[in-house]
C-alpha cells in the first residue's frame, strides 16, 4: 500500500548518497596540482644556476612521464587517461630535480618513462605503487649511464644541448669532494697538520660556504637540489596547505643532523650534511610522497629516522657520495610493516589500563 | 564562562548555519499524518487500532513493543484511515498508521504541576509513557536511560547542546526560548538517577545560548555550563563526555560505564513536559534549510507530518531553482530522502532541499594513502584500512580492526581527496561483522 498525500503528490527526482553529503572540496588533482606549484621556486633556481640546459631537461623528464601515463592508461589498460590529475607531472619534475643537469636530454626523457611505468603502473597505477617512482628511475639511470649521472655542471657555465662536456664546465659536489678529500691519506695528513677541518677544506677548495649552500649558489649538484631555501619554501606551502605534515622532515633532518654531530664530531661537520646533496629535497618532497609513506604521524617519524640513519651509514661508510636515494628506496619498502605496528590508539581502549593503575 | 574544551579528531565543516536567529514558528496541524511504528532504536511499537477508529490527540495508537521500545501517540484528533506499509526515512518500507484530521476537533489542554515534587517511580512511568526517545537524532528511547542497572551509578548528567552538524539550528533555538523548559528537563533526569552534577555541553559558535544559560543556573551549584571548541563531531555522545569530564568510554561500552547519561537539550525540554503536564510526545522543531527552501527557519511540526505537507506548510520550495537533493538531518549525518511523502519521525531535526550546486557529489578516485581519515577520525580507527577490508570481504578482520567503533560521523569521507564512499562502506561493513557474530554465537551455543 502507498500513500498519496495532499501536497506536491509527485515528488520530483531526487539524488540519494549515502552520508556525509559535505566534502572538504579537496582532490587528489588539486593535491598534485599544489605540490608542483611547490616545486616552482626550486625550479626557478634550478634555471638560474644551469640555465636553459636545466629547462630542457626538466621539460623532456616531464613529458617522458606524462607520455608512459598517457598511452600505458589509454592503449595497454584501456582506462580513462588521468594525465590532467598532475601525479606524473610531479613525479617528472620530481625526477629531474635528482639528476645532473648535464644530462642528455633522451636519457632524461627515457628516465620520466620508466618512472612511472615501472615505478608506478606496473604496480596499478596512482596510489598503488610501493617504490617512490623518481627514485625508482634515477636508481635505474644511475646504474645504466652512470658517467652522465655523475658528470656535474658548473653553475652559470653555458651548456647547449651541443656543446660537449669537457672539464672546463664540470666540477665535483661538495659530498662528492668531501668523499674523496676523506680517504686521501695525503690530504687527511696535511689537514691534521696545519689544523683545518675536512669541511673548510671542501670550502676552500670549492670556493663556498654555509650561506652558498642553503641559497644554491656557486656549487654543482642534482639540478633540484642545490637551493634548500626554495626548497624549504614549497614545503612550508605544502604543510600550510595539510598536504605534507613535519613529522617525516623533522624525523630525518634531525636523524642526519644528529648522526654527523655525534659521528663527526663538529657541529660544522653537522651543518655540512643537512645542507648538502639530496637530504633537504629528499625529507620535504620525496618522504612525503603519500602513496609510498606511512598514514600516521607516528609511523612517518620512524621512517623519516630510518631514512636519515640510512642516508648517513650511504654517506659515510657507503661508496656512493649520497644515499638519501637509496635510503628512501629502502625504507619504502618497509612501509607495510611501519603501518602495521603504528596502528592509532582506538577511543575507548585506555579505561581498562587506567583502571588497573 | 569556563574555559573551552574539547576531543582529538574531528574537523570543520562549514557551519551553514543560516537560521541561527529565525525565532522558532508553530506551523498548524496538517490534514493528516504517518505514524511510523518504528520511531525509535529497539522493538517497533505494536499498532492497537484498525481503520475506521477514532482516537483523540495524544492518545496512544501503537503500545511498546518491549523493555527496549516506545509507545506512538496520535498527534492530532482524527480517524484512522490506514494501517500498513508506509515508506520510512531509513529508506525501506515499515508499518504505519495514518490519521486524518478532524476540522472540528479541539487540542487537548495540559495542565502544569511540579514534576520534581514527584516520585522517582511515577517521574520514570511518565517519560515512559510519553513516548520519549532521544530527540538529537540517536532515538534511543529514554525511559531505558533514565534506568541504568544498580551497579552503574550516575554521578554525571550531561546535556548535549553542541548542535555540531552543519545547517543546523533547532537546538540552538531552543536553548535560546526554552532555557527553563531545559533546566526543567535536567533537573528533573538528575532527580531520576541520582545524579549529583549536570553539565550543558554547548559550542562556542552559540554565545548567546551559552549566556542565557549561565544566566538561569548563576545561584546552582551543580550544573554548570560547559563552553566546547567549535569541532565536529563535539556533539558525539562519547566525544563530548570525554571534552565535558575527560572520561573514555570504554569500546563497545556505554555512557552509563563512565557513570554518565547524555540527553540532548530537546530532550531534557520534552522530559519536562511530558512529567510536568503528562503531555506525549506530540512535535518538535525542525530546522529548515537549503537553496531551494522559500522560508528557511525553525519550526514546531507535529510528528507524523510529512516533508511534503511541512515545506509546503512553510512556505514551499522555490519555483526557479531545482530541487536536486532532500536530506532528513543534517549534512554530516542526515539521510538523503528519495520521496518526499516520507513522514517527520520522533528523530527528525532538520530538512534540507538542496539544489544542484549544493548536492554536487566529487568523482570517486584512487586512494592516496594520504592519512588524512585517519586523522580526521575520532574514534581512532584507520577508515582506509576498514575499506579495503570491507572491499575484500574479510569479516573476521574488519570486526577486529574496530567497525563497530565507528559512530559514522562522516569526517573521514569529508577529508578525503579522492572522495572514497567511506561510510557507505561501513554500513555495509557494519551489517556483515554484527550478522558475522550471531553466526558465531549460535554455532557456538
Amino acid at each position: 500500500m502507498n500513500t498519496t498525500t495532499t501536497a506536491a503528490s509527485v515528488s520530483p527526482r531526487l539524488l540519494v548518497t549515502s552520508s556525509p553529503h559535505v566534502f572538504s572540496g579537496m582532490t587528489a588533482a588539486r593535491v598534485m596540482w599544489d605540490v608542483n606549484l611547490s616545486l616552482v621556486p626550486a625550479l626557478a633556481m634550478a634555471v638560474y644556476n644551469f640555465g636553459a640546459r636545466a629547462a630542457l631537461v626538466i621539460l623532456a623528464s616531464v613529458l617522458g612521464a606524462v607520455f608512459a601515463e598517457f598511452i600505458i592508461q589509454k592503449i595497454l589498460m584501456k582506462k580513462p587517461v588521468c594525465i590532467d590529475d598532475g601525479s606524473a607531472v610531479v613525479t617528472g619534475i620530481l625526477l629531474a630535480f635528482c639528476v645532473p643537469a648535464a644530462l642528455p636530454v633522451w636519457v632524461a626523457f627515457i628516465g620520466g618513462f620508466i618512472a612511472i611505468a615501472l615505478g608506478k603502473q606496473v604496480y596499478g597505477g596512482l596510489g598503488q605503487n610501493i617504490f617512490n617512482p623518481a627514485h625508482v628511475a634515477r636508481a635505474l639511470l644511475l646504474g645504466s649511464w652512470p658517467v652522465y649521472m655523475t658528470t656535474w655542471l658548473k653553475p652559470g657555465a653555458a651548456m647547449s644541448s651541443a656543446t660537449a662536456i669537457t672539464d672546463a664546465v664540470t666540477c665535483a659536489t661538495p659530498l662528492g669532494f668531501i668523499k674523496i678529500a676523506g680517504r686521501d691519506p695525503e690530504v687527511i695528513k696535511k689537514l691534521s697538520e696545519s689544523g683545518t677541518s675536512l669541511v673548510s677544506h671542501v670550502f676552500n677548495e670549492l670556493q663556498i660556504g654555509f650561506s652558498d649552500l642553503f641559497w644554491g649558489l656557486n656549487f654543482s649538484g642534482s639540478l633540484g637540489e642545490t637551493s634548500k631555501a626554495a626548497l624549504l619554501l614549497g614545503g612550508i606551502f605544502l604543510l600550510i596547505r595539510g598536504h605534507i605534515t613535519w613529522h617525516g622532515p623533522v624525523a630525518m633532518c634531525t636523524t642526519v643532523f644528529a648522526g654527523a654531530l655525534i659521528f663527526g664530531g663538529s657541529l660544522e661537520y653537522a651543518m655540512f650534511h643537512l645542507l648538502t646533496g639530496g637530504l633537504i629535497i629528499g625529507a620535504v618532497f620525496m618522504i612525503t610522497d603519500m602513496v609510498t609513506s606511512p598514514m600516521t604521524g607516528k609511523g612517518q617519524l620512524i621512517f623519516g629516522f630510518g631514512c636519515g640513519a640510512l642516508t648517513l651509514l650511504i654517506r659515510m661508510k657507503g661508496g656512493y657520495p649520497e644515499g638519501v636515494c637509496y635510503s628512501i628506496l629502502i625504507m619504502n619498502s618497509l612501509v607495510p610493516l611501519i603501518d602495521k605496528f603504528t596502528v592509532p590508539r582506538k577511543f575507548g581502549t585506555a579505561v581498562a589500563k587506567e583502571a588497573k593503575a | 564562562m569556563l574555559e573551552p574544551k574539547s576531543f582529538a579528531g574531528g574537523l570543520h565543516p562549514p557551519e551553514m548555519k543560516l537560521t541561527a536567529d529565525r525565532a522558532i514558528q508553530n506551523l498548524p496541524l496538517p490534514d493528516r499524518v504517518v505514524l511510523h511504528v518504528s520511531q525509535h532504536i529497539g522493538a517497533p511499537a505494536k499498532p492497537t487500532h484498525k481503520i475506521t477508529d477514532k482516537v483523540n490527540c495524544g492518545d496512544v495508537i501503537a503500545e511498546a513493543g518491549g523493555y527496549v521500545s516506545a509507545p506512538v501517540h496520535a498527534t492530532v484528533t482524527g480517524s484512522v484511515i490506514a494501517v500498513g506499509n508506509f515508506m520510512h526515512p531509513f529508506g525501506v518500507p515499515s508499518p504505519a498508521i495514518v490519521i486524518e484530521r478532524d476540522q472540528t476537533a479541539q487540542e487537548p489542554v495540559y495542565t502544569s504541576e511540579n514534576g520534581l515534587e514527584l516520585s522517582v517511580e511515577e517521574i520514570k512511568k511518565r517519560v515512559q509513557d510519553s513516548g520519549m526517545v532521544g530527540l538529537g537524532g540517536a532515538t534511543f528511547p529514554t525511559h531505558v536511560k533514565l534506568a541504568p542497572p544498580d551497579t552503574k551509578p550516575i554521578d554525571t548528567v550531561i546535556l548535549n547542546g553542541v548542535e555540531c552538524e552543519p545547517a543546523l539550528t533547532s537546538d540552538h533555538r531552543l536553548m535560546l526560548e526554552e532555557p527553563d523548559k531545559i533546566i526543567a528537563g535536567l533537573k528533573l533526569i538528575m532527580k531520576v538517577l541520582n545524579a549529583k552534577n549536570g553539565i550543558i555541553g554547548i559550542e562556542m559558535n552559540k554565545l548567546d545560548a551559552i549566556k542565557v544559560l549561565e544566566e538561569k543556573l548563576k545561584d546552582v551549584a551543580n550544573i554548570s555550563v560547559q563552553p566546547l571548541t567549535v569541532k565536529y563531531p563535539q556533539g558525539g555522545e562519547k566525544q563530548l563526555i570525554y571534552a565535558c569530564l575527560g572520561r573514555e568510554t570504554p569500546s563497545g561500552g556505554l555512557p552509563m560505564d563512565v557513570g554518565v547519561v547524555v540527553q540532548n537539550v530537546a530532550s531534557a525540554a520534552a522530559i519536562a513536559d511530558a512529567v510536568n503536564m503528562r503531555q506525549p510526545l506530540l512535535e518538535r522543531v525542525v530546522t529548515l534549510s537549503g537553496n531551494c527552501a522559500v522560508n528557511p527557519g525553525n519550526y514546531r511540526v507535529r510528528i507524523g507530518t510529512t516533508v511534503a505537507d511541512f515545506i509546503q506548510m512553510t512556505g514551499g520550495l522555490k519555483k526557479d531553482v531545482p530541487l536536486k537533493k532532500v536530506i532528513m538531518g543534517g549534512p554530516m549525518m542526515g539521510f538523503a530522502l528519495f520521496d518526499l511523502n516520507i513522514p517527520i519521525i520522533k528523530g527528525t531535526s532538520g530538512l534540507l532541499c538542496w539544489d544542484n550546486e549544493q548536492a554536487a557529489q566529487p568523482r570517486e578516485t584512487a586512494c592516496l594513502r594520504c592519512g588524512n581519515c585517519i586523522r580526521a577520525c575520532p574514534m581512532g580507527l584507520m577508515p582506509q584500512s576498514m575499506k579495503q577490508l570491507i572491499d575484500n570481504r574479510k569479516w573476521e578482520q574488519v570486526d577486529k580492526i574496530g567497525m563497530l567503533d565507528c559512530i559514522e560521523c562522516g569526517c573521514c569521507a569529508y577529508a578525503c581527496p579522492s572522495s572514497l564512499p567511506l561510510v557507505q562502506s561501513f554500513k555495509l561493513g557494519k551489517k556483515n561483522v554484527m550478522a558475522e557474530r550471531k553466526k558465531a554465537t549460535a554455532s557456538k551455543g
